[in-house]
């Protein structure tokens, strides 16, 4: 048996041995795809590699200009400092906790949101998309002092004022971030409900009808039909998400003064080990550029470390969106 | 086809199916509803208030006046009378209509290149999300300030590519009847490769997730009957994918407009911030969004005629 299933075999290899052009071609395509990748992948990385290289020298190496990539004098003093001056675990475990819930509360109103947009119809559903690309368009900067003001004197069409005599301060809390993930006006939630809504248009509408038809309700349709589907798009939204809060700056300078988060912390680090470790660098009333920049790199890989941890622990759900997928088309 | 909300029903009015197929809808983008009335539109009337007033920042709070010529006065300044507003828009716009098509057909082709199968498919992928984490936030802010490590990238950089680069664009010039601009064009592109790499690592995300939900079937049934790759890749993944195109032009538009490196970005900035001109940098902005939408417009429009939904209503 096993012989008659070798010599099929056999000719099956001398017959696809004849068809060499396609095979050619393929072989082809896999070099010029392998060189395509691996040159995108260098111009990606190259400034990484600088940033990895810089955290591990000392401050001589930097001027000095026989040092390219490889350190003169290896240190991890850099990485001490670092991590000393950004209270690294601390900052990490908030930071982390805020993002991740953020994330969460964002990912689950702009999911509804954009199901609504792409599914219903009701009166107004064009003017109201026009206000979603409306939040998309109109960047942070120009709306952040009423921000501000609205926090700082948080009132619920003016209930609290009546009941308790005065507004809410909400700054140095979590709840401005809770409060505009919660209601889709975060940072580029119009990205997100575009990018869903667009998904959701695109999917077949069959099986959603045939739940319907068997007494399945519209929430119940959306959560256990739709959803699991849409795996691949949920997770791209939570990176996005999540990245997008763990360096913003933006946001967190503005509501939180004394609380620090990795990228405010980040922001100031330099100054902040300069001022506890005096006589560093040598002079004493300047910092030098090259302890910033030494600083501001090792910083920078203390904090996008746990981004591409992430990221790598996500990507394995973009390929079980593949077999997922296969239930609905 | 529209039909009505509501019917008559043994003297009562009803929901009819159409209604309740409404009533579901608003309670779906309920969240939607409550952040865009209630924080989002008070906030955008404070902001184009700003633009029509002067204010003055006193110990407790603000003082707002109206602003000369019934308000317009800042925007009269802007569009008349400020040197640099009206260029400054000008380039903004040029520079963005010169890379969006570049970005969207560069993460188009990267998203492909990187759903196939491949040995250390994982790590290149991992590397393509680098530019979405690199061109955020604090880090973006630091990489642009850190002048010391660019100077030594530029030195390693030197030697090896740049060179040889400016022999092509001569020996194109010489050698081959294309029209000026043409090379042009191919040189910037080519420059700026960096960036354009660095600027399409969200869209190339959004692709490569949209490239995933289509469902597997559909090439296994057209290469049953026949289809080339090449004849799949038109006539599947492309309408496949196009409700996201749609999505990616808008967002890299969106996103090189106000990306904070930009020109009028930063002019409005150092209007509002660093000389305090609030009213004015309003004015700037609110000018400058008009323009925004109207491409955004244009541009959605032309595109979204051509999108292919699975199933259009």
């Amino acid at each position: 048996m096993k012989e008659v299933h070798n010599s099929y075999q056999k000719t099956a290899r001398r017959r696809t041995d004849r068809v060499t052009t396609a095979k050619v071609g393929r072989f082809l395509w896999k070099i010029i795809r392998a060189v395509i990748v691996l040159g995108i992948c260098f111009v990606i990385l190259q400034p990484v590699f600088l940033k990895i290289a810089v955290s591990f020298m000392a401050e001589s190496d930097l001027y000095d200009s026989s040092v390219k990539y490889i350190p003169k004098h290896f240190t991890l003093d850099n990485y001490r400092l670092a991590i000393q001056g950004l209270d690294y675990w601390n900052t990490l475990l908030r930071t982390g906790l805020l993002a991740a819930a953020v994330v969460l509360l964002q990912l689950g109103s702009c999911l509804l949101t954009a199901y609504g947009f792409a599914r219903f119809n009701f009166p107004g559903k064009k003017l109201l998309f026009g206000g979603v690309i409306l939040m998309l368009i109109v960047p942070p900067q120009i709306i952040m002092l009423p921000l501000f003001m609205k926090f700082r004197y948080f009132d619920v069409f003016g209930i609290v004022v009546a009941m308790t005599g005065s507004s809410i301060n909400l700054i140095d809390t979590y709840w401005p971030f809770l409060i505009q993930a919660a209601t889709c006006t975060g940072f580029k939630n119009g990205l997100y409900i575009y990018m869903l809504r667009q998904f959701f248009k695109g999917m077949p509408k069959e099986l959603e009808e045939a739940a319907f038809v068997d007494g399945c309700g519209k929430l119940r349709t959306f959560v256990q039909i739709m959803l699991p589907s849409a795996i691949p798009m949920m997770v791209t939204v939570f990176l996005f998400g999540f990245v997008w809060q763990w360096t913003d700056n933006f946001y967190s300078s503005l509501y939180l003064v004394k609380t620090k988060v990795l990228a405010t912390s980040l922001n100031n680090l330099s100054a902040a080990v300069y001022s506890s470790y005096e006589g560093f660098g040598g002079s004493m009333n300047f910092i030098s550029p090259g302890f910033v920049s030494m600083m501001n790199n090792t910083g920078t890989i203390l904090v996008i470390l746990p981004l591409i941890l992430l990221y790598i622990v996500c990507q394995k759900h973009f390929v079980e969106g593949i077999e997922r997928s296969g239930i609905v088309g | 086809m529209k039909s009505a909300l509501f019917r008559k029903q043994q003297g009562k009015w009803k929901l009819s199916l159409a209604g309740k197929d409404a009533l579901a809808g608003y309670l779906f983008i309920l969240p939607f509803l409550i952040g865009f009335f209630v924080i989002f539109l008070p906030m955008i009337a404070k902001s184009i208030q700003f633009s029509f007033s002067n204010m003055t920042v006193t110990s407790d709070g603000y003082v707002l006046e109206t602003a000369k010529n019934n308000g317009f006065e800042h925007y009269i300044r802007a569009l008349t009378i400020d040197p640099d507003f009206n260029l400054d828009l000008l380039t903004a716009i040029g520079n963005i209509a010169a890379q969006v098509p570049l970005i969207i057909i560069f993460s188009f082709f990267a998203a492909t290149l990187i759903n196939q199968k491949f040995i250390g498919r994982t790590f290149a992928r991992s590397v393509f999300f680098f530019p979405v984490i690199l061109t955020s936030g604090v880090v973006l802010g630091l990489e642009s300030s850190d002048l010391l490590v660019s100077a030594m990238g530029e030195t390693a950089a030197e030697g090896e590519g740049v060179a040889s680069f400016l022999d092509m664009v001569r020996l194109l010039r010489e050698y081959t009847s294309l029209p000026g601009s043409v090379i042009t064009f191919l040189s910037n592109a080519v420059n700026g490769l960096y960036d354009i790499i660095v600027a399409s690592g969200v869209q190339i995300l959004i692709f490569l997730a949209g490239l995933q939900s289509i469902s597997p079937s559909l090439y296994e049934a057209s290469s049953m009957e026949g289809a080339t790759g090449w004849e799949s890749f038109w006539k599947i993944t492309f309408p496949m994918i196009s409700p996201l195109i749609l999505v990616n032009c808008i967002y890299t538009i969106v996103d090189s407009f106000t990306n904070e490196n930009n020109e009028m970005m930063n002019a409005i900035r150092t209007k509002i911030f660093s000389e305090v001109q609030y009213g004015y940098g309003s004015a700037m902005a609110w000018i400058y969004f008009v323009c925004i939408a109207l491409i955004l417009l244009v541009v959605g429009g032309l595109i979204s005629r051509k999108i292919f939904y699975y199933d259009e209503r």
